[in-house]
């Protein structure tokens, strides 16, 4: 049933956009790097660990995360008011979550790290393409982590899964409508971080972490590869 | 060495690692910094140049903030003034204290900023690190307070290819630029040389190897540029 599915752009229902990936784009930063899919680009920039300021922020068992998610005025075809709103607050709290059972972070106290995703150019996905940015940048700051972090989008067009959803596919209104589920999972097949926006069967869920799985390796392939071709680049 | 099963059983030379990534699997070789064995993988938990030297396996940040080590000798600048010594702030995220004991001379209480004062440079080292923060000592030579010379900020990372091996690379600027050098391991370094032209060419020449560090070959790299740039 699903393969016959025909998507709007002509992509096989397991298909993603073409992507991009390229780490240390910002020399100010300590980290930094850039994430697309087709048209969703996001950067993210890493400063530290440095010292937590004010003092009472700071933890003394282990180095905070603190991320920052933004989407650029021109980001979207209408402008949208400049500055942090209700949704680019909680989707730097869901990074944050995605990205923290990866990190080994206790040998920093009282410091915390700073990572700010910002999204040039959106056409949905924007989390998950600033996950997968925000997990390179980390990496490229050299902090110790475990595995690296891979994010896509699984949506459900009226009963058909596919992966990595854009905007028009996230506005879907044949049939049961559309469902949106950002996954986050490390290298080695762990949720990190998921989230549903709409109705999903139980049985279907399973099918659709394995399609994240698959795309996830081929997002994860794509990481590693532009973190070894960091020197050929400068 | 006992296995050949795996492809991955040899580490070539200048690889990069990615964390989780898989180095090596079988042979006899130990984890060392940046990395952990789990079963016979030996896997990277951070982004790095893999080393290997007698079986132990470590990996080599590329980039990155300064993560002080007990024993490195570091350049900063003194950030304040306490009765007992002074805070020196050396680029990294935990404060550093110079105290008055560490000093190789009796220094009075009340003449504290005299010896140095807020906003003077001091080369020190890293004596101990504990939870209270870094403290640094100025008791061996070459260490203490800068008066004359430039200096230059590179990334901290690059400084081990600025040193080179056993020290051949800066010791190649010095002698080719007249200058005295001291690199800090923090990034930091200080020039100074007779005529401020030389201590402009150290500064350039330095400069050259921090752009140039991942090239193989770079001190005869280095000796080229340096005989271009002298006969301009």
């Amino acid at each position: 049933m699903t393969k016959e599915f025909k998507r709007p752009d002509g992509r096989k229902s397991d298909e993603l956009r073409p992507i991009k990936a390229k780490v240390g784009i910002i020399p100010n930063a300590d980290g930094s790097a850039m994430f697309s899919f087709g048209d969703t680009v996001a950067i993210a920039a890493v400063y530290g660990p440095k010292k937590m300021h004010p003092q009472h922020l700071q933890n003394p068992t282990k180095s905070t995360l603190r991320c920052t998610y933004n989407m650029l005025s021109f980001s979207v075809t209408e402008r949208i008011r400049p500055g942090p709103n209700r949704r680019s607050m909680e989707i730097s709290k869901i990074t944050e979550w995605a990205l923290e059972p990866v990190l080994m972070i206790d040998e920093f106290p009282n410091t915390v790290i700073d990572v700010y995703i910002n999204i040039l150019q959106a056409n949905a996905s924007t989390r998950c393409a600033g996950i997968n940015a925000a997990a390179m940048a980390l990496a490229h700051a050299g902090i110790p982590m475990k595995n690296l972090v891979s994010s896509v989008s699984i949506g459900k067009l009226d009963k058909h899964l596919v992966v990595d959803l854009n905007k028009t596919e996230e506005d879907w209104e044949e049939g049961d409508g559309a469902t949106d589920m950002p996954i986050t999972l490390t290298a080695d097949g762990k949720i990190t971080h998921i989230q549903l926006d709409g109705k999903i069967e139980a049985k279907q869920l399973k099918e659709a972490i394995e399609y994240a799985k698959k795309a996830c390796k081929e997002i994860h392939d794509i990481q590693k590869k532009a973190l070894k071709d960091v020197e050929e680049n400068i | 060495m006992n296995s050949t099963n795996n492809k991955e059983s040899k580490i070539s030379a200048r690889r990069i690692a990615t964390p989780g990534e898989v180095i090596v699997s079988g042979g006899n070789f130990l984890p060392g910094e940046g990395t952990e064995k789990i079963g016979e993988e030996i896997l990277a938990l951070k982004y790095g140049i893999v080393e290997e030297s007698n079986g132990l396996v470590k990996i080599i940040s590329i980039s990155g903030v300064y993560y002080p080590r007990r024993g490195n000798v570091v350049i900063g600048m003194v950030e304040n003034i306490t009765f007992n010594g002074w805070v020196i702030d050396i680029e990294t995220h935990e404060n550093a204290f110079l105290s008055l004991a560490e000093v190789p001379r009796y220094v009075n209480k009340d003449e504290i900023e005299d010896v140095m004062n807020i906003g003077d440079m001091v080369v020190a080292k890293i004596w101990s690190i504990n939870k209270r923060g870094i403290d640094l000592s100025i008791k061996s030579k070459g260490l203490g307070k800068i008066n004359d010379g430039i200096i230059i900020k590179v990334n901290s990372n690059k400084v081990p290819r600025i040193i080179g091996k056993d020290g051949s690379m800066v010791n190649l600027i010095k002698s080719e630029t007249e200058c005295n050098i001291t690199v800090g391991q923090n990034g930091l370094i200080w020039i100074r040389g007779e005529k401020i032209e030389n201590e402009l060419f150290a500064k350039r020449a330095i400069l050259f190897v921090a752009e140039k560090s991942f090239i193989v070959g770079l001190t005869d790299e280095v000796k080229k540029w340096l005989e271009e740039e002298k006969t301009k």
